[in-house]
């Protein structure tokens, strides 16, 4: 079964940014981790919130904003593919993002052919 | 005739759920089975008479439905050229003995990915057999709303592929817990005045003390549930709410506080010292009269120390206002943060009203008049405000 694990920052980079040198290493390792547990793929790095651009189409025009769809807070911050047997091993994974536990979240979502 | 054929249905739905969807791995598709079966047995039991093996009887034709659903399915895929979606399993079983896997189906339907009103909703329709009319109306719902809730919930669990099985051991602690949490909720739900969840509970709690014999903690719920529906009967006069030191005391089901009591004695000998076992403690000092006070506060200590929750300090607070008296209690009460929580208005009430602080006390009661919706409550703090202006007025002549 493929999860798409989609991690949201919430306040977590400003909190990491805060930790001592060993606790922000040890973040980094934490990601290094996920990356190699088996079952995962990871997503490509996403670059900051605030440079999107989201764009909708109006009257068959393209209408650019900027800054992400959702809030600032609320925008997705990274993501990646998880092959696991169920949920629960889903949950296991997502527990160890670090984002997770400095205020962030990790929104698991099946991944679901429609057609 | 009736009332047999009903309890087998009570007993079997759950159980014969269960092991379908453990071997079909398909919550639509099994209760679908199941009805059907029930339905034909429904149908031709009265008349035949109950069969020796009524479960394997259930679960031979639940199985038999399950086959033609899934053999039409592929039939209709194979017209639709679908082939890809007859992937469903052909469905292998043997005939004489199905493994219980209710554990499983109630630790499924709990999940925490799952909404705890419709966890709450699933266990009541999978292993209590509620008809989704009936749950709708327990919970003052609409019909639709509680199909839409309990068709979303098994979605779920089909797409994000919750797992049906009992949680591996670092995980059941937690997940147990969530499991009592429900079961608690549709107690609770029922003591406020709909018998027909609390019965359900208390079937519930039953159930899960046959499946989970030792653990402390399922003991001590099921002990606490007994103990507080023991006096169901005294707690209502003519629809009106009475409280504990009013009750009639011959309206305690004698019988269910022993019961509990030996629920309760189980789980401490199993070493329960939890939430739930502290709770059934409780439960048992108060159907014992005159009331140990002092161990009721200190239990409520104790519980204030697993628990933190400050609606566990305020029932100390009663405790206390008893053995050291309303001043005390009153002072504990002030402390609590709980402006929006009814209870702590109606508490503060009632020690107010003991120190005759009649003003203080009439604001209070009708602050926790304007919280409370539920009629009998309503009308007990009603009849406590008419009282109060009695006694305001008798003041005043005197």
């Amino acid at each position: 079964m493929k999860y798409v694990m989609l991690i949201y920052q919430g306040t977590a980079l400003e909190r990491q940014a805060a930790l001592p040198e060993e606790e922000q290493k040890q973040v980094y390792a934490d990601y290094q981790g996920i990356n190699q547990t088996p079952g995962v793929t990871p997503g490509l790095p996403m670059g900051l919130a605030e440079n999107a651009t989201t764009v909708r189409v109006e009257g068959g025009k393209a209408l650019t904003t900027d800054g992400p769809f959702v809030g600032m807070k609320e925008a997705v911050g990274g993501w990646f593919i998880l092959e696991a047997d169920d949920l629960d091993a889903a949950i296991e994974v997502a527990a160890r993002v670090p984002a997770a536990r400095y205020g962030g979240a990790v929104e698991i979502r099946p991944s679901e052919v429609y057609w | 005739m009736v009332a047999t054929l009903e309890q087998v249905f009570r007993e079997e739905w759950g159980r014969v759920l269960a092991t379908l969807i453990g071997l079909l791995g398909d919550f639509d598709l099994a209760e679908e089975a199941a009805q059907e079966a029930f339905a034909m047995a429904a149908g031709r039991w009265p008349r035949d008479g109950i069969p020796d093996n009524p479960r394997a009887w259930l679960m031979r034709t639940a199985r038999n439905r399950a086959t033609d659903h899934i053999r039409r399915d592929r039939a209709l895929a194979a017209k639709l050229g679908l082939l890809a979606a007859g992937n469903r399993a052909e469905v292998p079983m043997k005939t004489t003995t199905f493994p219980d896997e209710r554990l499983e189906l109630i630790f499924t339907c709990c999940h925490p990915a799952l909404a705890i009103e419709a966890q709450v909703a699933l266990t009541l329709r999978t292993l209590g057999g509620l008809t989704t009319d009936e749950i709708a109306r327990a919970f003052l719902v609409p019909d639709a709303a509680m199909a839409q809730r309990l068709v979303r919930a098994k979605r779920k669990i089909k797409a994000a592929r919750i797992p049906f099985r009992v949680p591996p051991a670092h995980l059941l602690r937690e997940r147990l817990d969530a499991v009592l949490a429900v079961v608690y909720l549709i107690f609770n739900e029922g003591y406020s005045g709909r018998e027909e969840l609390a019965a359900e509970a208390l079937w519930l709690g039953r159930a899960l003390a046959e499946l989970l014999p030792d653990d402390p903690e399922v003991r001590g719920l099921l002990a606490m549930m007994l103990l507080h529906d023991s006096r169901r009967e005294a707690r209502f006069r003519d629809g009106e709410l009475v409280l504990l030191g009013d009750q009639d005391r011959s309206r305690w089901n004698t019988g269910q506080i022993a019961d509990g009591r030996a629920q309760l004695d189980r789980a401490i000998s199993l070493g329960g010292r939890g939430p739930y076992v502290l709770q059934a403690a409780i439960a048992s000092l108060h159907a014992q009269m005159p009331c140990d006070w002092a161990q009721i506060a200190a239990l409520y200590s104790e519980l204030t120390r697993l628990t933190g929750s400050p609606v566990v300090e305020l029932n100390r607070a009663i405790a206390i206002a008893e053995t050291e008296g309303p001043e005390a209690g009153l002072r504990l009460v002030d402390q609590l943060g709980l402006d929006d929580f009814r209870y702590l208005h109606s508490t503060r009430a009632e020690l107010l009203r003991r120190l005759g602080r009649t003003n203080e006390a009439r604001d209070a009661y009708r602050r926790a008049r304007e919280l409370t919706d539920d009629g009998a409550e309503r009308r007990f703090l009603e009849r406590r405000l008419t009282e109060l202006a009695a006694v305001a007025g008798s003041g005043q002549v005197s």
